[in-house]
């Protein structure tokens, strides 16, 4: 029945993950040798890829008024730099977001669906998410029931994952799979499939509560999930790591890893995000090493 | 019976509580004066510089803010550990070539010297605060604060006493530190790095390189997190790279020449206070009655 597995996932097609494999290959993209010009050049996509975050009960309007100062701003003594492309928050300081960044290209995304455990009614999900969007979000993280999912109740999950979709219009859905408390590859590669099939724009890793947070190897399964899915039905989902990525290195080793698992079209911040706080300092400061030649200190960039 | 295989340590850096290789991959050799290959010693690049500045770094919070009196009793133990090891340091500098009786001195010296700064760690404060006479109605007082992170270039001429004199009044004071050891006498420096591992220094608070200071040197001096850079026997020419790239983050420039190591003007508070901070407080009287010109 091809109709039907063109709008459902079907779990039989789905590839059992070799967990030596994935490991192996996610370490393998850490040792590709980038030079110095290439390095600048990621290190600058990187920078726009990020979804500067803040989600914190202590969160206060200040603090996210701060922080998109700096998403505008991110370090004015180096001319020519690209801003983030999101500011990550609660639905709660949306407005505050959405007054601050006026006149700019970065986006607001707003975390709903009782972020982040996501044990609350349907009911409450979706006022949550609907508020969020009134407040002006162009974005929403929601997370998936993990509960229910590890349950085995797939349909609930498809479920609501679509009835969220609904209730975000024309803004872009992330959904996020919380892996870290997934158990399984297997289980992520599933969460990827109902995720994609149930209409998500976007699929994240993690909540940034959990430990472990966003892998290589875990977002390596989510990638080829999104590589099958594209092949299967020509729609292109994009990724979302989030959560222990605060390293420039890292980000450049998860740039080779989707440009070698996905190709260049997806190398840019419409297909790929991180979702962190304290990576763009990191960048930031290799970026000032390869201008001025000397080794930085966190002193002299903004607070995040 | 088969003819044992001896067990030959391999010397490495000592970065943030490890040893690990350098990163760069190069060795070079060490040869004792009659030429004699005596081991070969990690050539530390300026990565590996950076690693231990990182490991420096986030090791100085928990350091400069563990109590004086808890540095003391740390820096003791290094001096036992030293002392309970006595026979490795003594065997080492006789494989360089010292006559038995320097050796012994040299390692006698080194522990003593280590007790020393340990006794020093919680009264240098008291010495060197002042409460200060001022014309307003305040309390006015002055206290040294750590500088941070401290980069030493040990002396070259020496391998146990001038590393340690270089490092004791550096970690006395509360700073964490980088130090490259002296580029052809460096068993000591990663034998002493192994007491320091077992005397429950903190992980970072002491990285030990081995190189050339040909080659660290402009990285020790423009490193932007680096807060000071203590040099032994340096060159007029070497200073001035030194002096020039530390304008950058307007570092501490502390510069020690001729030392006689084993005599007791090698030792002094003074060190300590070398790389500290005044910190000075104003601090208003309440009843602005009472403040009368002078404490």
């Amino acid at each position: 029945m091809p109709a039907v597995t063109a709008f459902l996932p079907d779990f039989r097609n789905t590839p059992q993950i070799d967990h030596v494999g994935v490991e192996e290959r996610a370490a393998r993209f850490t040792k590709r040798s980038i030079k110095t010009e290439s390095k600048v050049e990621g290190l600058k996509l990187a920078l726009n890829m990020i979804d500067l975050t803040t989600l914190e009960g202590k969160d206060t309007d200040g603090k996210v008024k701060q922080l998109c100062y700096k998403a505008m701003h991110l370090h004015d003594a180096y001319p020519g730099l690209p801003t983030v492309a999101a500011i990550c928050v609660y639905p709660s300081m949306v407005a505050v977001a959405k007054k601050a960044l006026q006149g700019s290209n970065v986006k607001v995304a707003a975390v709903a669906t009782a972020f982040p455990s996501g044990q609350a009614s349907r009911d409450v999900k979706l006022r949550d998410t609907k508020f969020a969007i009134d407040q002006g979000a162009d974005e929403i993280d929601m997370v998936i029931s993990r509960g229910k999912f590890l349950q085995g109740e797939y349909n609930f999950v498809f479920d609501e994952i679509a009835a969220i979709k609904e209730a975000c219009g024309n803004a872009r859905l992330k959904v996020i799979l919380e892996t870290g408390e997934l158990v399984t590859y297997d289980n992520v590669r599933r969460a990827s499939e109902i995720a994609m099939y149930a209409g998500a724009d976007f699929i994240k890793t993690s909540t940034g509560k959990i430990q472990p947070a966003a892998t290589m190897p875990v977002t390596l399964v989510m990638l080829e999930a999104i590589r099958d899915f594209y092949y299967r039905t020509g729609k292109k989902i994009a990724m979302k790591p989030a959560g222990g990525i605060s390293k420039a290195k890292a980000a450049l080793h998860y740039l080779v890893m989707v440009q070698e698992t996905l190709g260049t079209d997806w190398l840019s911040n419409e297909w790929f995000r991180f979702g962190a706080s304290s990576l763009a300092n990191d960048v930031l400061m290799q970026l000032e090493k390869e201008r001025t030649g000397v080794y930085q200190a966190a002193n002299y960039f903004s607070i995040d | 019976m088969t003819e044992r295989i001896d067990v030959l340590k391999t010397y490495k850096l000592y970065i943030g509580g490890q040893f690990p290789r350098t990163e760069s991959g190069r060795y070079y050799a060490v040869k004792n004066a009659n030429g004699k290959l005596i081991a070969n010693m990690c050539l530390a690049s300026r990565k590996d510089f950076r690693d231990a500045v990182v490991a420096a770094r986030s090791a100085f919070s928990g350091w400069s803010g563990k109590s004086a009196f808890n540095r003391s009793q740390i820096l003791y133990r290094i001096a036992e550990m030293m002392e309970s090891r006595r026979t490795q340091l003594i065997d080492e500098l006789l494989l360089l070539g010292y006559k038995s009786v320097d050796a012994n001195n040299e390692v006698s010296a080194a522990i003593d010297r280590m007790v020393y700064y340990a006794g020093w760690c919680d009264k240098y404060q008291q010495v060197f605060s002042s409460v200060n006479p001022v014309a307003s109605p305040h309390f006015n007082f002055s206290v040294p604060e750590p500088t941070g992170v401290v980069a030493i270039v040990a002396s070259q001429q020496s391998a146990l006493i001038g590393l340690v004199s270089a490092i004791a009044p550096v970690i006395a004071g509360g700073n964490t530190c980088v130090v490259l050891a002296a580029e052809q006498l460096p068993l000591s420096a990663i034998s002493f790095a192994e007491i320091i591992h077992s005397s429950d220094v903190p992980a970072g608070v002491v990285n030990i390189l081995t190189g050339k200071v040909s080659e660290l040197l402009k990285y020790f001096a423009d490193h932007m997190d680096v807060n000071a850079v203590v040099t032994y026997q340096l060159t007029n020419q070497e200073m001035q790279l030194v002096k020039e790239k530390s304008a950058l983050n307007v570092k501490r420039v502390v510069e020690y020449n001729a030392i006689s190591w084993l005599d007791d003007t090698a030792q002094s508070p003074y060190f300590i206070t070398d790389v500290q901070e005044i910190k000075t407080t104003w601090h208003p009287i309440e009843t602005v009655a009472a403040g009368k010109s002078g404490y």
